[in-house]
């Protein structure tokens, strides 16, 4: 579909995502969600809104909690990404995707990867964090569905379980 | 039989491991070989007339495809109720937003520059932008008087009334539109071959409706038109007819290119140019004794439809039988009005009309509360429907219901009386002023009076060659528990474990038309046909002599594989039947409205800071009966997630309109609620069964909407002492009623003094 033409500009870009190594070649302004979405097949990552304010892109970047709409592929040169893909050992559910089920946090499903993603972001930060700091820490993560009350009682759950760290 | 209950217990959901580890499949993670991106050219104007596109210069125009009105093969129209609303404008638009050509092209990185190169010159027409403008008729922009429905519903003798009250109270209340704001936006893949048809895949709640508008745009015979639903990002209504004219285009275009085509809205493109809640005004004019007796009143509920009639007609219908709210009126009439204006046009949105006129009704009971000299609660008290009296549309309540109870338990639970004693100790001081406010409500369930004998549904449930069962419906999940509960209800039905059932996708071409996934009837309707279906199953088993009249699941699945071994099928349909004392008159729009209802009390506890104005909610009760809780982790799920909305819909969420469009269609600039915002929610259940739902369960996914907006703003009131009458209430109207001065003429002030 892209023609030799269309590919002049772009550049090849290491980066590791989800421990693995990946060389992609992108447009260097080429947003990393579509990178992870349209090259690496990784849709977990969804764009709800393409600005940074609803968090349903958000994955791992360097350990930092970022969102894949506002990163430019040039920024994650070498960098280590985690999606939702990289969470679960296998069949072995992460504590808070565990979590998550049981306690109703996720519904509709299309905020859930972000939301926890954002989660174990704030529980590798904060292993016990208050209900004021659960709210805080993922309250750059939009959910329609729930109300958030069944997300604040997942994370909970999770951090009493002790959720693994990255 | 002898098996652990699962109706009743939470059990996991059945697409939950799916969606938390990022494997859930919704549209736009769907690729086709070949496949192409659509985008939408709309009108920039509000109504006119076409005079002449322009596809300007520096964008390789031969590398597109361009489809127009003249590309569609059948009738031009999104088929619903009516057929007035066009696919794609040809001539008149009537709308911002208004679809009017479509472009594709493999790249959709180029798309967006190709639709800003498409110029389009318009003769314009005067448009019509509010409710009081339509009326007033100073043009005509749909049918002959701007109005798509009215409804009249007259009980008792009203004009009598008036001699005898004690008090008239009057008052007028309005409501602003609300956007649905699912996360994922609206999306479509087309394809199309001569021999197959046209497939679509999509985010959707309606299936068959989406079929039915397919069949009369590309003039194809229902064979050929297959509509699957992927999985879906949350809808509240937003996903009801809208998605019709979405598969529309994305069908016309991948029949003009022969190629699948994806067309994904971006978040601005949904919120600008998809439905949101009707806009509505409501006038209460309320006959009442000394003793704050309702004798008896009149109700005008007038909506805003914007410009096609869509579901209009329907929405007025729930609003209208709703405004009364869940009291005893000897004598009313309610008078109900659909009106177009030249906005895009409204549409579904959880509650259906009934937010709107509930929000009208339980802040007029406040109203009249202050007027009589009784409390809110006591007043409420006085003029609640017993059991054995009738609705507003005539129908005698049968059930159990006992209001007073519930409103009592509610005020115990939000420790209203106690608080309420505090902040009028402590309020004169402050500055912070806090307050108490509450809202009874009821909802019915399913479709209205003969709504659902013309739906007339029909599920299946199949055996499996593994010995287990798969439900086959189109009622659609997107978060609510569809999937789970029916599969419930079907292994409960059976003796069997949650595990040995499974459900089908919606497809067309595999299921029946169960009806649409709306108007809170899923479980209710579309559940007791789903228990009824899967008996079926085991009567077959029995009858044919592999399955004993007590068996354990393990024996059922040896039974069911070796049925399907001998005979290769083992199906068992159910379709809707009326229940025989349900009486519905249209033309009087009198009767059995709903085949039940359920029934609330929420407490809001707010606090307005007089420091920024703003109004915050700092605790909220939910009680509700809604019959039998078939998963309680799911029902928790709903209430809370439809107060969040509501209290959104209250303080939050303000759409900001310019000759009929949106100017804040971002997230940033349109707000809903976020974690830090919203108030612990603590929701409570009564139940007490219902006849006419599977396993006793009545509908519960949009009575939470009803209740959290009067009950917030009735708080702002006592917190204030000043009642706020439409919604959503901003910090700068609160700043206006307070200060007395306007935020807009003190802006003036400040740029004129800069």
């Amino acid at each position: 579909m892209i023609s030799s033409l269309e590919d002049r500009g772009k550049s090849e870009i290491a980066l590791m995502v989800n421990g693995e190594p990946k060389v992609v070649r992108a447009f260097p302004m080429e947003r990393l969600l579509d990178v992870l979405r349209q090259q690496l097949g990784l849709t977990g990552a969804k764009e709800g809104c393409g600005e940074g304010e609803c968090g349903s892109c958000s994955v791992l970047m360097d350990d930092a909690l970022v969102n894949s709409c506002l990163v430019p592929i040039l920024q994650a040169e070498g960098a280590a990404i985690v999606t939702i893909e990289g969470l679960a050992a296998g069949e072995q559910l992460e504590t808070l995707q565990e979590a998550f089920l049981e306690c109703g946090g996720s519904q509709c499903g299309i905020c859930t990867p972000g939301m926890i993603l954002a989660a174990f972001h704030l529980l590798n930060k904060n292993p016990r964090p208050t209900l004021q700091e659960v709210k805080e820490g993922l309250s750059g993560n939009l959910c329609r569905c729930t109300g958030y009350v069944q997300i604040f009682e997942a994370v909970a759950r999770a951090a009493e379980r002790g959720t693994t760290s990255s | 039989m002898d098996h652990e209950h699962i109706v009743g217990a939470a059990v996991p959901r059945k697409e939950g491991r799916d969606k938390v580890t990022g494997k859930a499949r919704y549209v736009d993670d769907m690729l086709l070989p070949d496949m192409i991106y659509g985008a939408t050219v709309r009108s920039q104007i509000p109504r006119g007339r076409i005079q002449k596109i322009t596809f300007g210069p520096g964008i390789a125009w031969k590398e597109f495809v361009v489809v127009s009105a003249k590309d569609i093969p059948g009738k031009n129209c999104i088929a619903l109720i009516g057929d007035d609303q066009p696919c794609l404008a040809s001539d008149l638009v009537n709308h911002p937003e208004e679809p009017i050509l479509l472009l594709a092209h493999p790249d959709r990185h180029v798309l967006r520059k190709a639709v800003e190169a498409v110029s389009i010159e318009y003769n314009p027409l005067p448009a019509l932008f509010t409710m009081e403008e339509s009326e007033c008729r100073s043009e005509t922009i749909w049918g002959t008087d701007n109005i798509f429905k009215t409804y009249r519903i007259e009980k008792g003798d009203v004009d009598a009334v008036w001699s005898r009250a004690d008090y008239i109270v009057e008052g007028e209340y309005s409501t602003g539109a609300q956007e649905q704001l699912y996360i994922e936006n609206n999306g479509m893949i087309a394809s199309f071959d001569v021999e197959r048809g046209i497939t679509v895949w999509g985010s959707l709640q309606c299936p068959y409706y989406v079929h039915k508008a397919l069949l009369t745009l590309c003039n194809l015979p229902a064979e050929k038109v297959r509509v699957v639903q992927m999985e879906t990002g949350g809808a509240f209504g937003g996903k009801e007819e809208y998605p019709s004219m979405i598969a529309g285009h994305a069908a016309l275009l991948a029949i003009k290119s022969g190629k699948p085509v994806k067309l994904i809205y971006d978040r601005t493109e949904d919120m600008a140019a998809t439905t949101k809640r009707h806009p509505s005004r409501t006038r209460h004019r309320t006959a009442v004794s000394r003793d704050g007796k309702i004798l008896g009143g009149e109700i005008e509920f007038t909506i805003d439809g914007g410009a096609y009639a869509t579901l209009s007609s329907v929405v007025l219908s729930r609003g209208a039988i709703h405004a009364g709210g869940p009291y005893y009126w000897p004598n009313l009439r309610i008078r109900a009005k659909a009106l177009a204006t030249n906005a895009p046009p409204h549409g579904a949105f959880r509650g259906f009309g009934a937010p709107q006129s509930l929000f009208a009704m339980e802040r007029h009971m406040d109203r009249i509360a202050r007027v009589v000299g009784l409390s809110p609660i006591e007043i409420r008290r006085r003029n609640f429907l017993q059991p054995g009296q009738t609705t507003a549309t005539e129908q005698v309540v049968r059930e159990p219901i006992d209001l007073g109870k519930l409103l009592d338990r509610a005020l115990s639970l939000s420790e209203y009386h106690s608080k309420k004693e505090r902040f009028s100790i402590e309020n004169p001081a402050g500055a912070t002023k806090r307050g108490m406010g509450t809202a009874a409500f009821l909802h019915g369930a399913g479709f209205t009076g003969s709504g659902e004998r013309y739906l007339s549904s029909v599920v299946g449930v199949e055996g499996c060659a593994d010995g287990g069962v798969r439900v086959l419906v189109s009622s659609t999940e997107f978060g609510q528990g569809t999937k789970t509960v029916l599969c419930q209800i079907a292994a409960e039905a059976l003796g069997l474990r949650y595990e040995d059932v499974t459900i089908a996708q919606p497809d067309t071409t595999a299921v029946p038309n169960s009806g649409p996934t709306v108007a809170s009837r899923t479980v209710m309707v579309v559940g007791k046909l789903v228990a009824s279906a899967a008996r079926g199953i085991q009567q077959t088993l029995m009858l044919t002599g592999v399955l004993g009249d007590s068996y354990s699941a393990d024996e059922f699945r040896t039974a069911c594989r070796g049925h399907m071994a001998a005979h290769g099928q083992l199906r068992s349909w159910a379709q809707y039947e009326p229940p025989p004392d349900i009486f519905w008159d249209d033309q009087a729009y009198r009767g059995e409205a709903y085949a039940a209802y359920s029934w609330a009390v929420y407490v809001a506890e707010v606090a307005v800071d007089l420091t920024t104005y703003s109004a915050s909610v700092n605790d909220f009760v939910a009680l509700q009966e809604v019959g039998r809780v078939l998963h309680p982790v799911l029902a928790i799920g709903q209430i809370v997630g439809g107060v969040a909305q509501g209290i959104g819909f209250a303080l939050y969420e303000k759409v900001i309109w310019q000759q009929g469009r949106m100017q804040n269609s971002q997230m940033t600039n349109y707000i809903m609620p976020t974690s830090s915002d919203l108030p612990p929610i603590r929701v409570f259940f009564e139940e007490l069964g219902n006849v006419h739902g599977a396993f006793g369960a009545k509908g519960i996914g949009e009575l939470p909407m009803d209740g959290p907006a009067p009950a917030i703003l009735n708080a702002v009131e006592d917190a204030l002492g000043i009642g706020f009458d439409s919604i959503p209430l901003l910090p700068e109207d609160i700043f206006e009623a307070i200060t007395g001065r306007s935020l807009a003429s003190e802006s003036d002030v400040a740029s004129r003094v800069r």
